[in-house]
């Protein structure tokens, strides 16, 4: 897989995808391939959208990707989808919505199911983007629906995170949950040439008045819990906060998009200041060596177990002859071959 | 879990796609991952989706009866992009007697009206090698 480092450098589209089949694959190769590419990676600008189903996600990303083309910038997308959880397969149909980019040799997207593990996805999101990054994408796109902490793990790998949200999307204030707020740097109502507009933008207007501000990055959420990360060495030398605007779009006719990309733009501008753009950084690669540390010392424990272990244990109790956390102790004691 | 990569496109201009979607949700069902595209594909936008998507397989539902011009277009523009190893199938309202002709044009699969779906899903099994 090394081999194909060059071409995709120099901008060869095949070794692209091949390398994104690989990446998500887990392949053996993709690591060494990633490794030789991380040094040409961070240029691009990343920007996560999310929002819950149907919002018009893919018709906005289809509308910014044209706006940021007509500005001469080259567009990386990634739409991710669920896989279905009882047969593994998935249908991934973004790209209905992207037609218009379709014939553009500028713009590159790439559909991605969530497959199977949790942390998984987003480890390999995350690599995804770092080859479309590499590949010399000036702005990466990444969709996914806000539906649970693996897809909100994916996009605080972004940069500005884009949380859409649209009138009648059922209770209002239900449509968006607490969690996905909180990763918002920008706003999105969607549909507003529809009926309701109005409150929906005045029940998130009082979710983010009402909201506690939480210095963005200064805590994450790791699987759920609320993780406490090491603090930053530097003293923070810009204590602004960015409250995110709320912005009106009617995706399919390019309403409001001119306003969502000087939002970007403005946000870009604000990690520029002080010292923001450092402590986001520094925030997302701590996550990502400890999500991945995780993953590692798991399969290195788990591969070391003596077979039947664990079956043991699950039986014993089962039958109530240990608790959960007794079991776990005796794990950790077991002889590792 | 490596999961078999398909792109189902409906090329030409025929304007219903439900024979499309229920071929993607049968696909879906036997564990793959199907990128659907929508309706009214230039053999270019498949070609382009096909490389981008990195798909073992791709899949046209034509149901206007241009079969025999659209098929070697998209064949052609697949080719021109690197993808002559992406086997090509075709399913929709194909008469029999056009079935060697398609496949006198490099198509792996033909299935016409009354296809069994599992018969797509084991033919596609079959050509896409074991990874
Ligand atoms: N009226 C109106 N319809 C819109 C607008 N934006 C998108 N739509 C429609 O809403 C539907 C869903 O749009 P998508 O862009 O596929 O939404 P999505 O959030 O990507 O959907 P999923 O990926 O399935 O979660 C489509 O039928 C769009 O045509 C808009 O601004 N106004
Ligand atoms: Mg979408």
């Amino acid at each position: 897989m090394i081999e194909i480092v060059p071409a995709l450098l120099a901008g060869d589209r095949r070794a692209l995808a091949r390398l994104l089949t690989r990446i998500e694959n887990e392949s053996p190769g993709a690591a060494e391939a990633l490794a030789a590419l991380y040094p040409h990676t961070g240029r691009a600008h990343i920007i996560g959208v999310t929002g819950s189903p149907g919002t018009g996600k893919s018709s906005l990303v289809n509308a910014i990707a044209q706006a940021y083309r007509a500005q001469g910038k080259t567009v990386g997308i990634i739409c991710v989808d669920p896989t279905s959880p009882f047969t593994g397969g998935a249908i991934l149909g973004d790209r209905i919505r992207m037609r218009d980019l379709a014939g553009d040799a500028g713009v590159f997207i790439r559909s991605m199911a969530t497959r199977g593990s949790l942390g998984g996805l987003s480890r390999t999101a995350r690599d995804a983007v770092r080859a479309l990054d590499a590949a010399g994408f000036d702005v990466i796109l990444i969709e996914t629906v806000g539906a649970g902490q693996s897809e909100v793990d994916i996009v605080r790998a972004a940069q500005t995170t884009l949380v859409v949200d649209a009138p009648g999307m059922g209770d209002d204030v239900q449509a968006i949950k607490a969690g996905i707020l909180e990763i918002a740097d920008v706003l999105v109502v969607n549909k507003a040439d529809r009926p309701g507009v109005d409150n929906t933008v005045r029940a998130l207007r009082t979710m983010i008045e009402t909201g506690h501000p939480v210095r963005r990055g200064q805590m994450t959420t790791h699987h759920g819990q609320v993780m406490h990360l090491e603090a930053d060495p530097l003293p923070p030398v810009d204590d602004s906060m960015w409250i995110p605007p709320i912005l009106r779009t009617v995706a399919p006719e390019g309403q409001g998009i001119p306003e969502v990309l000087a939002a970007v733009k403005q946000h870009r501008d604000y990690l520029d200041q002080g010292n923001h753009r450092h402590q986001l950084e520094r925030h997302q690669v701590e996550f990502e060596l400890l999500t991945r540390l995780e993953a590692a010392l798991m399969a290195r424990f788990l591969g070391a177990l003596p077979p039947q272990a664990m079956t043991e244990l699950v039986d014993r109790v089962r039958a109530r002859e240990l608790d959960p956390a007794a079991a776990v102790e005796a794990l950790l004691k077991l002889p590792k071959s | 879990m490596d999961a078999i990569r398909v792109l189902i496109a409906k090329p030409g201009l025929d304007g219903h796609d439900r024979g499309a979607k229920v071929i993607a949700r049968a696909l879906r069902d036997a564990g793959m991952e199907v990128i659907y595209t929508g309706l009214r594909q230039t053999p270019e936008m498949i070609a382009e989706a096909a490389l981008q998507e990195d798909v073992q397989v791709v899949g046209l539902s034509i149901l206007s009866g241009a079969h025999l011009a659209l098929v070697p277009r998209v064949r052609e523009v697949m080719d021109a992009h690197g993808l002559n190893d992406v086997p090509l199938l075709v399913g929709g309202i194909i008469p029999d007697s056009d079935i060697a002709s398609l496949k006198a044009m490099g198509v792996a699969g033909v299935f016409g009206p009354g296809t069994n779906t599992e018969d797509i899903i084991q033919h596609i099994r079959h050509l896409v090698p074991a990874a």
